[in-house]
């Protein structure tokens, strides 16, 4: 409710998206070619970057008002407040892909239409375990007055093979390879997304203690 | 701490005293279910701290140092949100409101609100859920005159309803209205205790009757 009522969170993590995805292709210049084949990655790098931020903020509201503790009395099991932040967090993602997808089929000239359908599959499994394991850290972060740069610290090299396989998996199916091309890789992406669900929400519990 | 032992009777108000350091919040924390303890054991109405951590926080009213607000919700909205996460219907909710003196302010954003506000927000919130065991972590700081008659007033409320309360103080005399005996505790010890209806022995355990 407070992330609805001051919108000020997403409109910066999208504008960062956006931004990131600028500087990808001034970077790479005019060379169409070019642009294409690094769509993919470019693309889930302005997820990661900016997604980071969303995750900083995720126990903002909380910390801001002492409000952690009291959160945690309520008689509830502490994985429900885990699954609450993830589901908000995937919500909030998925938003900024929504903003940031659009302006790299236009900034990369990625047209194909039949790649970009089941692409979105490919994004929504890399964004489950991007997001389980951002949600988790961002907990473990969360005490750290150097949170800022604790997290992406923390949390960037456990991120190396959903960003391998999102996006080789998101480039093969925008190239117009066939499904197994990509088959490996979202099978990578769904044992990763199994893994670090089941981990994050076991471990959950011991890592929030106050 | 160590070795502290302590049993509350129901409709016992018992005080913790002692200076910084002296492990009285800390006490009240692990009594809250907050932090788990590395050794010795509670119970809560026959409720194991860690086994029945869950059901412990259905009996417990904790009114921390700090509010613990969601600064961006409106006073109404930080008690529906508690309400929902109790468990408990919200209709009492402006009830408990209009009893700490906040009718006026009740669609306000807390954001705006003094501290003195912010505190007997936090006490409506406290009396909303009804509970047994009040765990007040200097509960009169931030207070005005009539501010600390409304706590004296919440915990003479919860004794009449055979409830108890573990009651933090710097100071003793701030609660000598309501207090059936004080604890003093030093470095985790309990250094000495009030004439009152029984001595505290000194034994490797935290515990509460069943």
């Amino acid at each position: 409710m407070t992330e609805r009522r001051s919108k000020a969170g997403f409109n910066a993590v999208a504008f960062l998206g956006v931004l990131i995805l600028l500087l990808f292709g001034f970077a790479l210049g005019p060379d169409t070619e070019a642009l294409r084949n690094a769509a993919a990655g470019a693309l889930w790098l302005a997820i990661l970057f900016a997604g980071v931020l969303a995750f900083n903020r995720s126990y903002q509201l909380e910390l801001d008002g002492a409000a952690l503790e009291p959160l945690l009395l309520y008689p509830a099991p502490r994985w429900t407040i885990f699954a609450g932040k993830f589901l908000a967090n995937l919500l909030f993602v998925l938003l900024l892909e929504v903003v940031v997808v659009p302006v790299a089929i236009i900034l990369f000239q990625v047209t194909s239409v039949a790649g970009w359908i089941p692409a979105s599959g490919v994004m929504l499994l890399g964004s489950i375990g991007f997001v389980a394991l951002g949600t988790f850290y961002a907990s473990m972060a969360s005490r750290s007055r150097a949170r800022e740069v604790l997290l992406p610290l923390l949390l960037f090299p456990m991120l190396i093979p959903v960003l391998l396989a999102s996006s080789e998996a998101t480039s093969a199916l925008l190239a117009g390879n066939p499904m197994q091309d990509a088959g490996a890789w979202v099978k990578l992406l769904v044992a990763f997304d199994v893994i670090f669900l089941v981990a994050s929400f076991l471990a959950f519990d011991h890592v929030i203690e106050v | 701490m160590r070795g502290v032992t302590l049993e509350l009777e129901p409709g016992e108000i018992v005080g913790i005293v002692g200076h910084n350091g002296s492990g009285k919040s800390t006490l009240l924390r692990v009594v809250s279910t907050a932090l788990r303890p590395s050794a010795g054991e509670g119970w809560v109405h026959g409720q194991h701290l860690v086994r029945d951590a869950i059901e412990v926080r259905r009996h417990i009213g904790f009114m921390a140092h700090a509010p613990g607000l969601y600064e961006d919700l409106t006073a109404t909205e930080n008690l529906q949100f508690a309400a929902r996460m109790f468990g408990i219907a919200e209709s009492g909710i402006e009830a408990a409101i209009d009893r700490v003196g906040l009718a006026q302010s009740r669609n306000e954003r807390v954001r705006g609100f003094s501290a003195g506000m912010q505190r007997r927000l936090a006490l409506a919130r406290l009396i909303l859920g009804t509970p047994s065991l009040l765990l007040l972590d200097e509960p009169y700081n931030n207070f005005d005159p009539q501010g600390i008659e409304l706590v004296n007033e919440v915990i003479e409320d919860a004794r009449r309803g055979g409830g108890s309360a573990l009651v933090v103080l710097h100071d003793r005399r701030q609660g000598e209205r309501v207090l059936d005996r004080v604890i003093e505790l030093g470095r985790g010890v309990v250094i000495g205790t009030s004439p009152g209806s029984r001595p505290l022995t000194l034994v490797s355990t935290v515990g509460l009757p069943h």
